[in-house]
């Protein structure tokens, strides 16, 4: 199995990786039982990812998409962000082998996960008021 | 960059001996059955080396069968013994198989490939440290049993199974045993009469010798079917052209090893352990996988929590180490080791367990230098998990 350049590139020097205390939503998926859990942290500005952060525990490719995909969004409109495809995220990274175009999907995923959180909380918080 | 190989359950670099002796032998192109000077060149050596091998696991050289490695013998024994040939073969005297759930996929895929074709297969249970209870292997005897495989040391956590009270068992029942001793020998003495086993996989390649070479033995009088049929080559048990290089590298690797084993045993149980006290006093929720004292001398398998064992293998490798997160033949599958698994070990911490199996070639040098990279490195990937933030 060979990794591109790039994957390795963010694996080893991920962007973004960490919390953001107080976030505006939270995505978390992925399962540790099949190896791989992304957790992913937003801050949401005027509907702009303001700033966004990642946890990951998995392979060099879990790590690399979850890096990729918080560079990728970074300052993006939320409706935008949302149309990011794990396609476009493997596609970025000069590509996934195989076996491992999956750990895409969860970065997406894990992307929507954290928008999806911002937003019922924000609803939630707009009927209370 | 320094460059440390700890993957020596994987393969093993040539030995420096056997690489002079292949080299001298590169021109010597006659068929070993060939009845002129060429082919007799050619079978003396051959007859050489399947004696150096014979006695380093105490047999006779009639009962080595020199194959293509580790995964033909095991293939050629489970599929010998039950679903081939089965007006010839033994078969005929039952339809059941018993072997473990820590074997290596060429005998876990063998047997699921049998069991499809309706040979019953029992798959024993381990305890947490990957041993195979005598007890339940007599329990597991059936009428119809006509074959007992068990491996010999574990590939991924070094356990060494009970091999001498299991073929006792079988014996006692009129049964088959074989042994997948690839990675056992040449490490540990291995005696094929002094355990009572009816055959035996060995392999070149894990003891410094060239790839695509093994042997299997048969005990005399034990009859099998043939896996490749053909020619009469291998006392008709094993067809095709005497793969002379490989056979020749082989037999060298043998002797060597035989004398190099006391020394090397020792050095390397001591190396091995310091690798996994050294890593247990840096790196905290660190455990040792397979039993702590009865286990292959070069290999330590230790699960680092919270972390995944890809990630840290391709750091390592950045630094120069080769280590392997299980087996190299389970390597392109997403899922825990098997062996893990059984041990009852769960699959997050499965997922982070890593494979050191360190060869001749490793120094005390090498392991300070894997105890100065490695805890960093897990120490970085558990910031980044968030398993471990949420401790």
């Amino acid at each position: 199995m060979q990794y591109s350049a790039k994957v390795l590139e963010h694996f080893r020097n991920p962007r973004n990786m960490g919390q953001i205390e107080d976030p505006d939503g939270v995505g978390e998926v992925g399962n540790p039982i099949c190896g791989d859990v992304m957790k992913l942290y937003v801050k949401i500005d005027d509907e702009k990812i303001a700033d966004v952060k990642f946890e990951t525990f998995g392979c060099a490719a879990a790590i690399a998409t979850s890096s990729m995909v918080t560079e990728m969004v970074m300052g993006k409109p939320i409706d935008e962000a949302l149309k990011i495809s794990a396609r476009a995220v493997a596609q970025a990274l000069d590509g996934l082998p195989p076996i491992k175009m999956h750990c895409s999907n969860l970065a997406a995923d894990a992307l929507k996960a954290a928008i999806k959180d911002y937003r019922s909380k924000k609803s939630a918080a707009a009927a209370s008021k | 960059m320094r460059r440390v190989y700890m993957d020596n359950n994987a393969t093993t670099p040539i030995h420096p001996e056997v690489m002079e002796v292949l080299k001298e032998s590169l021109d010597l192109y006659g068929n070993a059955s060939s009845h002129h000077s060429f082919g007799t060149e050619a079978r003396e050596k051959v007859e050489e080396a399947r004696a150096s091998v014979a006695r380093l696991i105490g047999a006779q050289p009639e009962e080595i069968v020199f194959n293509s490695g580790g995964s033909e013998g095991n293939n050629y024994v489970v599929k010998g013994v039950t679903c081939e040939g089965r007006a010839c073969s033994i078969s005929s005297r039952g339809n059941h198989i018993i072997t473990s759930s820590i074997e290596h996929p060429s005998v876990l895929n063998v047997a699921k490939c049998v069991e499809s074709l309706g040979v019953e297969v029992t798959y024993l249970p381990v305890d947490q440290y990957g041993l195979i209870d005598p007890d339940g292997v007599e329990k597991a005897v059936k009428d119809n049993t006509c074959l007992i495989s068990i491996m010999f040391g574990n590939n991924e956590v070094g356990t060494i199974e009970p091999i001498e009270e299991i073929a006792e068992i079988a014996k006692r029942h009129d049964i088959l045993f074989h042994t997948d001793a690839v990675q056992a020998v040449g490490k540990i003495p291995v005696d094929v009469n002094k355990l009572g086993v009816d055959f035996l996989t060995l392999s070149g390649h894990k003891i410094y010798g060239p790839k695509g070479v093994g042997a299997l033995y048969v005990r005399k009088g034990r009859k099998i079917c043939p896996l490749i049929e053909g020619g009469h080559q291998e006392m008709s048990l094993r067809a095709g052209t005497e793969n002379t290089l490989g056979i020749i590298g082989l037999g060298k690797a043998a002797e060597v090893a035989a004398k190099e084993m006391p020394g090397e045993r020792k050095r390397l149980t001591a190396l091995r352990d310091g690798l996994y006290e050294g890593l247990a006093a840096r790196v905290e929720e660190t455990r040792l996988n397979g039993h702590p004292t009865q286990r292959l001398p070069g290999t330590a398998n230790i699960g680092f929590k919270y972390v995944e064992g890809e990630s840290i293998l391709l750091r390592l490798d950045m630094e120069g180490i080769a280590v392997s997160t299980g087996s190299a033949c389970t390597s392109d599958s997403l899922e825990p080791s098997h062996v893990l698994l059984a041990m009852g070990i769960p699959p997050e911490e499965a997922h982070g367990s890593m494979r050191f199996s360190l060869g001749r070639e490793n120094t005390d040098e090498d392991v300070d230098y894997v105890l100065e990279k490695l805890p960093p490195i897990v120490q970085d990937l558990r910031q980044m998990s968030p398993l471990y933030a949420k401790k």
